[in-house]
């Protein structure tokens, strides 16, 4: 009940937040271009053309009847055609979500993974040279962006060793998976297709990899800090005062307090990844929802910009939401106050 | 008179003038303690010591780079794509252009990008982050952070690649993108420390002497704030950095033959593996700028920790 | 001759603890002797900072280590150094040997696990015996020690967050926790400082009661005289790392030797649980820089030439009344006629 109730407010604060953004969306995506029309067309199309274009988008109206209009639009997943696949929208973005999702979750599993298990370990040999080695990549993974990382993959692992394919889902001549679920790997899976299982794998490493390693490289550096907070406090020397052993109190009693922090980060960089997606997609030719919104910037395909900036900030809002509620079930703490100010 | 005298030295009277000195005196204590744990740390020393480099060469780019003239349009097939030698430390690119020159021209744009965006954005989200939090619970309040709220909803990079991809590809519309994505993260932080601090014994006590909002505003508060927008300041010039590095890097930047670090590299990922570094070595050099920047603002992060805000 | 005595049940001996800082090496504890016998309920008093609690995380052997080095000493429980324990023996110690209530109950508790979770592991690790036990009857018999604690509702307790009970409750659970492996002795560290006067009384009554009934050797830290005077049968006194006197409590509170300890004393009306301002001028020496000779020197109103070069061993007043001051030297004549000259 109390679950419902959080999730109630929380959903219904978004819709304000959700409304803001679509704003926001309509005044990059219709005010700033200029002429909406003329910019989608380019400036060889003749005048008439342009004229009829601005007619369908209604941008002869007022502008706030131009923008219910396009709400009204964008609610019913109706975001127009998109000027460069010349299809609807609303299907580009079904179609090409879930290679996105693939990537972003493979690279979330990576760096959650290893960025608590390195954490872990730079605190428990803190100032020691295993906490120093860890510290000091981190920190490099931290400061390198996510495009520099993917260069330097393509450019070992890709180009100068040839181990993994440099770019696309799949190497030619294997055959697809049947679509169950969008991932490559899980359909794979599903129907049986080992080798285009590990086919797939092999091009989804590179580019999952170059998106963890800054995520895990901060989730690395917050685990570490917050467990050698935590190592000095009085819980942890009363359990081991107790005679609990040192593998309860580390993996148990220090553990789960030290996690809700990273997992807070873990949200914001899992959601963070598909904008980081937006240039690995591009430089592994990654046929996802990034590499499409991409592409429809760079060719000004209006109707894409918008539909793929709120399809993201729906994305982000509900990881917020559901990091939360992991933290909320971590802490009792944050639950039992949600609980009281009701 | 003498008398008098005694008495005071005794008990000084709590005047806002003594509460100010005794604040200050405890700032420039911690100042001190901070600055012994600065030196003492040679990662934060390293860090100013790069940003420092960095801009001493962005500054006097055109009398340190050894071919100032390759930032210009200028094209030498005769000497393209030549691997790392002593004349071409950092190699040429794929028409003949000295690739640590336009590093270094490169920094200067890099560096100036960070200075404008930052320039624009920290007052403006210092300033609405200090009226919401000193007016929190009023109309101004929801209206200000329900905004931040909106452009915290996705992340900065992908709203600032759209504006981007919207206007002109150029230098100032970039700094327009960042710059319009970036202040809510002011706001957010000041409204924070603002929040805690309206409750403190010396806004109280201006408030009751009937000080004005703006006395209350830039004079009580804000003084309070510096060390922490001091230290997201210099990590941000990293962050900002690194975004602009990646508008270029998609093309939706400063455009040839003007020498963005995210375009060379970029340019130069078509001639991987063979000619690594026409993309590898300007690839490094955002990562130097920004590792000196994070490293400096760690450090000042320390410098400030004695400071309880 | 005659077979050596029985062992004491915890013997320090001349126990030293530097911590290594940025600035330099802070030497906390300086040479710690004291014991406690079976049965026995002792008294650690001293100011704020002075030592007390570093003393008991090095019996336990819970200091950070770094920061925190053992230079030298010898801490013998039963017989045995548990300074020269391996880290599996020595957790045997912790729990069923000595345990410990901290200063801060709110502190001491984890703020993400069940009453029932912390105490669980607590029980099943305290004896051999429990290892095997299934999670519900580990349950059953983590109602026992809450029950001990006179808390009501133990079953729903278990179920409950620190957050959601009041000070005095946590401090209870805490004294239960520390009970519930049987301890041969038990630290108590400042119980009930964080709580109000009245509940604070009802605590240490409590904890007064139950170690008289389970028989349980206590070190009972305070900064409360009466306090000490009410529970303890014998008293040490510890200033700035070093004890400096240790008597019988009936004899301390009637004859006072040692300068600190008599400044304690007239420290006693104005001594709520904080500092010792009032009756002693001054404040804890550096531990960066101690002062040389006796570390109570600076603020000794007694001080004597011989204070400053030399460190005070303890010198014996009457039977098991000793004070680590040269007034109480067999040469004190001779100390004080250097000062007058």
């Amino acid at each position: 009940m109390r679950l419902l109730a959080f999730l109630a407010r929380r959903i219904y604060q978004s819709i304000f937040v959700l409304l803001g953004l679509s704003v926001l969306i309509f005044i990059i995506a219709r005010i700033l271009p200029g002429d909406p029309a003329r910019t989608a067309l380019g400036a060889r199309a003749p005048q008439w053309v342009v004229e009829r274009l601005r007619e369908d988008m209604h941008l002869n109206d007022p502008v706030p009847v131009q923008y219910v209009y396009w709400l009204r639009g964008a609610l019913g997943g109706d975001f127009g055609i998109s000027l460069v696949t010349r299809r609807d929208v609303a299907n580009d973005i079904i179609e090409f979500f879930p290679a996105s999702f693939e990537l972003v979750l493979l690279a979330g599993i990576i760096s959650g993974v290893a960025g608590i298990g390195l954490g872990t370990l730079s605190a428990r040999h803190k100032d020691t040279w295993v906490d120093n080695v860890v510290r000091i990549l981190s920190y490099m993974g931290v400061v390198t962006p996510a495009f520099v990382f993917a260069i330097i993959l393509l450019l070992i692992f890709g180009l100068a060793l040839g181990w993994l394919p440099a770019i696309g889902r799949l190497s030619d001549g294997i055959p697809a998976p049947p679509t169950v679920t969008g991932l490559m790997t899980v359909d794979a899976l599903l129907a049986g297709q080992l080798a285009t299982f590990w086919d797939a794998l092999k091009h989804l490493i590179m580019p999952a990899v170059a998106l963890a390693l800054g995520a895990l490289s901060q989730e690395a550096r917050i685990t570490r800090a917050t467990m050698a907070d935590n190592l000095s406090k009085d819980y942890i020397a009363t359990a081991r005062s107790l005679g609990i052993p040192e593998r309860i109190v580390m993996g148990r009693f220090l553990l789960k307090p030290s996690l809700i922090p990273t997992v807070s980060i873990l949200g914001l960089d899992f959601a963070g990844s598909f904008s980081n997606a937006f240039l690995v997609e591009l430089i592994f030719n990654w046929p996802g929802l990034s590499r499409y919104g991409m592409n429809a910037m760079l060719r000004k395909d209006l109707n894409a910009i918008s539909a793929v900036i709120l399809v993201l900030g729906v994305i982000f809002i509900t990881v917020n939401i559901v990091v939360d509620l992991v933290v909320g079930g971590l802490d009792p703490r944050i639950r039992l106050r949600a609980a009281r100010s009701e | 008179m003498a008398k008098q005298g005694k008495v005071e030295k005794l008990a000084p009277p709590i005047t806002r003038q003594y509460v100010r000195e005794l604040q200050r005196q405890n700032r420039m204590e911690n100042l001190g303690r901070g600055w012994y744990k600065f030196s003492r740390n040679p990662l934060s020393i390293l860090g100013a010591a790069m940003v420092l480099l960095v801009t001493l060469l962005a500054i006097f780019a055109p009398w340190v780079a050894p071919h100032p003239d390759h930032a210009e349009p200028f094209t030498d097939f005769g000497h393209a794509h030549l691997p790392p030698s002593l004349e071409y430390p950092f190699g040429t690119d794929e028409i003949g252009r000295d690739i640590l020159s336009r590093v270094i021209f490169g920094f200067r744009l890099s560096l100036w990008m960070g200075v404008v965006v930052l320039a624009l954005v920290v007052p403006v989200g210092v300033l609405l982050g200090l009226i919401a939090g000193y007016a929190q619970g009023t109309r101004v309040d929801t209206i200000i952070m329900r905004l931040t709220d909106v452009f915290l909803a996705v992340p900065p990079l992908i709203l600032a690649l759209a504006i981007a991809s919207v206007l002109k590809p150029n230098l100032t519309n970039s700094m327009v993108a960042v710059s319009l994505m970036w202040w809510p993260w002011y706001t957010r932080l000041v409204y924070g420390l603002a929040s805690t601090l309206r409750n403190e014994f010396f806004v109280s006590s201006a408030e009751t002497m009937g000080a004005s909002t703006a006395h209350i505003l830039f004079r009580e508060l804000l003084p309070n704030m510096i060390s922490p927008i001091f230290t997201k300041m210099s990590l941000d010039m990293g962050w900002v950095i690194i975004i602009g590095s990646m508008l270029s890097f998609v093309g939706l930047g400063v455009q040839e033959p003007t020498p963005a670090l995210g375009t060379m590299v970029a340019k130069g990922a078509r001639f991987l593996p063979d000619q690594w570094w026409v993309s590898i070595f300007p690839a490094l050099a955002i990562v130097a700028v920004v590792l000196g920047f994070n490293l400096l603002g760690d450090g000042l992060r320390d410098l400030f920790a004695g400071e309880e805000v | 001759m005659s077979l050596s005595a029985p062992p004491r049940l915890l013997e320090v001996k001349d126990l030293s603890v530097h911590f290594k800082v940025y600035s330099g090496v802070l030497k906390v504890l300086d040479g710690v002797t004291f014991s406690v016998d079976a049965g026995e309920k002792v008294g650690l008093v001293g100011e704020t900072g002075c030592g007390k609690t570093t003393t008991m995380k090095a019996i336990l052997r819970i200091l950070p280590i770094p920061p925190a080095v053992v230079p030298r000493g010898e801490i013998l429980f039963q017989g045995e150094d548990l300074l020269r324990m391996r880290p599996d023996q020595m957790r045997q110690v912790r729990g069923p040997g000595i345990s410990m209530v901290f200063q801060d109950p709110t502190a001491s508790l984890n703020p993400v696990f069940t009453i029932g979770e912390q105490l669980g592991p607590v029980i099943r690790y305290s004896a051999p015996e429990n290892r095997g036990l299934s999670r519900r009857q580990i349950r059953q018999k983590a109602l026992i020690p809450l029950q001990d604690v006179a808390l009501a509702d133990p079953e729903r307790l278990l179920d409950a967050y620190p957050i959601q009970l009041s000070g005095g409750m946590r401090q209870r659970v805490c004294i239960g926790m520390a009970l519930a492996t049987n301890p041969e002795l038990l630290i108590a560290d400042e119980p009930g400082t964080s709580l109000d006067v009245t509940i604070q009384d009802q605590v240490i009554r409590l904890l007064g009661e139950l170690v008289e009934r389970k028989r349980t050797s206590v070190i009972l830290i305070t900064h409360s005289l009466g306090v000490v005077r009410e529970m303890t049968d014998r008293v040490y006194v510890m200033y700035a790392g070093n004890m400096v006197e240790v008597a019988p409590t009936r004899r301390l509170f009637a004859n006072p030797l040692h300068p600190y300890t008599r400044g304690l004393m007239e420290a006693v009306p104005k001594l709520t649980g904080g500092g010792m301002a009032m009756g002693i001028p001054g404040r804890l020496p550096s531990y960066q820089h101690p002062p040389s000779g006796c570390r109570f020197h600076t603020r000794c109103p007694h001080v004597m030439p011989v204070c400053r070069r030399e460190k005070p061993p303890f010198f014996q007043a009457e039977a098991g009344h000793q004070a680590a001051c040269f007034l109480y030297s067999p040469e004190a004549e001779r100390h004080r006629n250097e000062a007058q000259a």
